[in-house]
């Protein structure tokens, strides 16, 4: 899978691809991974700009260590294999393909992307996938889905269009997305594969923001797709380790180095062997942690 | 002639005018001479006058100075009222010294221009088509641009000398005791109307509220007032402020106000008895509030909030977090009724805010202060006054003046549109980057290497990254180009002093 690398995936912003002042100012509300948006944003007289305006924002911008991801249309549409071409061409980080239900869709996306690196001279295999799980279909094929290509750094639910496929809506308690979220985690963590949360879409609803927030934290998400910047801030906040896990954590990776230089394969701490599992949340307790602006320029707790 | 921060200044206005060019923020303590009007001397019978054209003919004569307050904003009558009159008597050659001109005067002053009612002014700033209008050559000579401190300064020299200064009030008595905080159209302070109640030869108050004699609180005297006129309306009190001052949404503006905040909360100033001037503007209001929060959770309370009062600010001294607001001016309804029922929002003249050649101004004990820029330099230099193309289109405002506070915090997004704020060369030099200490972008700050202790003090803030000033222009320019220079002819159209008196620098003819 791509996703060894293990980046940090807690805040996925969208923006609109018509817009100029908002891809210009995309990078400084500090998200981890930045979406571009060609679909439901732009609206049909716009589909070419936006894909112009994407691309050229793709070429010029400095973005920072954001990944940078674009949601193209469907390959139902007529704008979807100029989406790709430009989006290959440009050299997008994660090109995201919405309302997948098969793992044949992401094949087909596979292929046209492989073609357009070929086409623009982009290292082969360079440009990441992601799919947004939007229907009962796409839920219950999410296994196959998630597991259909090398280049799949991630899925994401996307409740708006499941519910109403669903024949519900979306509820404050979310309840009804109760099993959609279980099958795109489970099949997300099988594959090795980031999971994102849907969106929330209420900005008056500060609480409510951080109750769903932290009940997707608990289950096991990488993060949450977001409509607002100001969004960011809460959600990190949500993410964020406490005091006791970085110490933890710190103990964690004192350890590995007293292993390391002991010429050690076997790790321990406190008398006790730390296993594998025990090792990598550690290191991603660090990550957050660093990310979280919780460590001083020797990796020390900054006390509050 | 060039003067100390390189700006080319025109030698024959220079000498004409016995200008000297700027050199430095630096005051120093010399001894200085003020001057004292003229006065009528009255009972106070007689001042009750029934209209304008009555007064006008008593006191104008061609070539005087005459002055009017900018308080009333856009919801301004009298301004309009009497230039109409003025004009239509004939008068000419006068010298057009208020404390700012708003919107809602441009055209008028225009038309006063164009019939040579008005050959000279003098201002805080100008927008719009009157802009526009100087900028494109259309009064023979130069505007003078002062700030609010120096306006203050000027009258005190006598540089500024109103023989007759017309000052719309929401109240007065007979005898012209008169507030800013009861009536219809109420602004709160009259700080800078103050000045020209001092010092004017001739004090005319245009009010359509008559009171009692004699009518309390008293910030403008009967001893300085010799002309009373009951005019229909003074002003639209819908247009002088905003009502309600609404908390922006912006997420940008938010994030720089919460950088300003973080600038703010870990410099050496942020200490119980600090004190603070944070203007109007989404960002500004957006850090009074998150300063808020940072002084409870420090368990700081800060001494005195100065300048341009807004309602939130006004919530800090009801809450107790701001043991004093100074007030000079107010920008919303909320400020003004809180001037009205709280005894701890002082009133104070232009003089006391701002100005210079004092015994002590607020701005010499002010901590911290945020500004804005149209654009800032590489060398810390701001323009508030001309913009992207070259058209006078701001105004001084307290800019120079609240910029000797010991932390001065320029916020400006890094560009604005297609438009660079941080730029190489600033079109207009108003406050010099000597007294610019920190510039907060969507970014990340720059420090001005003068102060390597804030260097120090800022070296390691989380979510704050820090640029240079150079950087932070040349990633401005990687987003939206480099400009084609603007273009504009030799002739002066305005000089913008310094708040001592000295010239920082000349606006020119733009060329089309």
């Amino acid at each position: 899978m791509a996703n060894n690398d293990e980046r940090l995936r807690r805040t996925m912003m969208f923006v609109p691809g018509n817009n100029p002042a908002m891809v210009k100012d995309a990078g400084i509300y500090g998200a981890d991974s930045i979406m571009f948006d060609l679909e439901d944003a732009v609206s049909m007289a716009e589909k070419d700009a936006a894909r112009d305006l994407v691309y050229e924002a793709l070429q010029s911008q400095d973005y920072g260590d954001a990944e940078l991801v674009v949601r193209i249309n469907g390959a139902d549409t007529p704008y979807y294999a100029n989406d790709v071409k430009a989006m290959v061409k440009a050299g997008v980080d994660v090109i995201r393909l919405p309302k997948t239900e098969s793992a044949g869709m992401i094949h087909d996306l596979e292929k046209d992307v492989l073609a357009a690196e070929k086409q623009f001279g982009r290292e082969e295999g360079s440009t990441h996938l992601m799919a947004a799980i939007e229907s009962a279909k796409g839920v219950l094929n999410a296994p196959e889905i998630a597991a259909a290509s090398d280049r799949m750094i991630g899925i994401a639910l996307s409740a708006e269009d499941y519910t109403t496929d669903m024949k519900t809506h979306h509820y404050p308690d979310g309840a009804e997305l109760s099993f959609a979220r279980n099958m795109v985690l489970h099949a997300a963590r099988a594959a090795g594969i980031a999971a994102f949360d849907t969106v929330f879409t209420n900005m008056d609803d500060t609480e409510g923001f951080y109750r769903e927030t932290r009940y997707i934290h608990q289950l096991g998400f990488d993060g949450k797709s977001l409509v607002n910047p100001r969004q960011i801030a809460m959600v990190n906040k949500v993410y964020e380790p406490t005091q006791k896990e970085i110490e933890n954590a710190k103990n964690v990776i004192n350890a590995i180095e007293e292993a390391k230089m002991k010429g050690s394969g076997v790790i321990s701490m406190n008398g006790q062997m730390v296993d594998r599992p025990v090792v990598m949340r550690a290191q991603r307790v660090m990550k957050l942690a660093k990310a979280s602006n919780l460590l001083d320029e020797e990796g020390n707790y900054i006390e509050k | 002639m060039k003067n100390s921060v390189n700006r080319d200044l025109p030698d024959d206005l220079m000498n004409k005018l016995n200008y000297e060019g700027f050199k430095t923020t630096d005051i120093g303590q010399p001894t200085v001479q003020r001057v004292a009007p003229k006065v009528r001397v009255t009972t106070g019978d007689d001042k009750v006058v029934d209209s304008i054209e009555t007064v006008v003919k008593k006191t104008v004569r061609d070539g005087m100075t005459i002055s009017f307050h900018h308080h009333f904003r856009n919801g301004d009558f009298v301004f309009n009222k009497v230039m109409r009159i003025i004009i239509d008597a004939g008068i000419k050659n006068l010298t057009l010294a208020p404390s700012s001109l708003t919107g809602v005067m441009n055209d008028i002053v225009i038309e006063a221009i164009k019939k040579g009612t008005i050959t000279n002014i003098t201002s805080s700033g100008m927008r719009g088509s009157l802009g526009d209008f100087v900028s494109h050559g259309g009064l023979k000579n130069p505007v003078i641009f002062r700030s609010h401190g120096n306006r203050a300064r000027a009258i005190e020299h006598g540089d500024i000398k109103i023989d007759v200064a017309f000052l719309g009030v929401p109240n007065a008595d007979k005898l012209g005791n008169a507030n800013g905080m009861e009536g219809d159209a109420v602004f709160g302070s009259l700080g800078y109307a103050l000045m020209d109640a001092q010092y004017a030869n001739n004090v005319v108050l245009l009010t359509d509220n008559i009171m009692p004699y004699p009518n309390t609180p008293a910030s403008i005297k009967q001893t300085q007032v010799d002309y009373v006129v009951k005019v229909d309306k003074v002003g639209d009190p819908d247009k002088i402020g905003s009502g309600a001052t609404r908390f922006t949404k912006d997420p940008k503006e938010l994030k720089i106000a919460s950088m300003v905040n973080d600038v703010i909360v870990n410099s050496p100033y942020f200490k119980d008895g600090f004190s603070f001037q944070t203007g109007s503007g989404g960002a500004a209001l957006a850090v009074t509030r998150y300063l808020r929060q940072a002084m409870i959770d420090n368990q700081i309370k800060a001494s005195f909030a100065l300048g341009g009062i807004t309602k939130p600010t006004t919530d800090l001294l009801e809450e107790g977090l701001v043991r004093r607001v100074m007030d000079v001016q107010d920008f919303d309804k909320g400020a003004a009724e809180s001037m009205h029922h709280n005894p701890n929002q002082q009133e104070i003249d232009a003089s006391w805010y701002a100005d210079p050649d004092n015994k002590g101004a607020m701005v010499d004990q002010l901590d911290v202060v945020i500004l804005s820029a149209l654009e800032i330099d590489t060398g810390f230099n701001v323009n508030v006054m001309t913009g992207s193309d070259g058209v006078i289109r701001g105004a001084v405002g307290g800019h120079q003046d609240a910029a000797t506070a010991k932390l001065t915090i320029i916020s400006a997004p890094l560009v604005r549109g297609r438009i660079a704020t941080v730029v190489p060369k600033v079109t207009t030099n108003v406050t010099p980057g000597d007294s610019v200490d920190v510039l907060v972008t969507e970014y990340g700050i720059a420090i001005n290497p003068k102060r390597q202790d804030l260097v120090k003090a800022f070296a390691h803030l989380p979510g704050v990254p820090v640029y240079s000033i150079e950087e932070l222009q040349q990633m401005a320019e990687a987003k939206v180009g480099k400009p084609k220079p603007l273009e504009f002819t030799d002739r002066t159209v305005a000089l913008v002093e310094y708040r001592d008196g000295t010239i920082i620098d000349a606006i020119h003819e733009v060329k089309d």
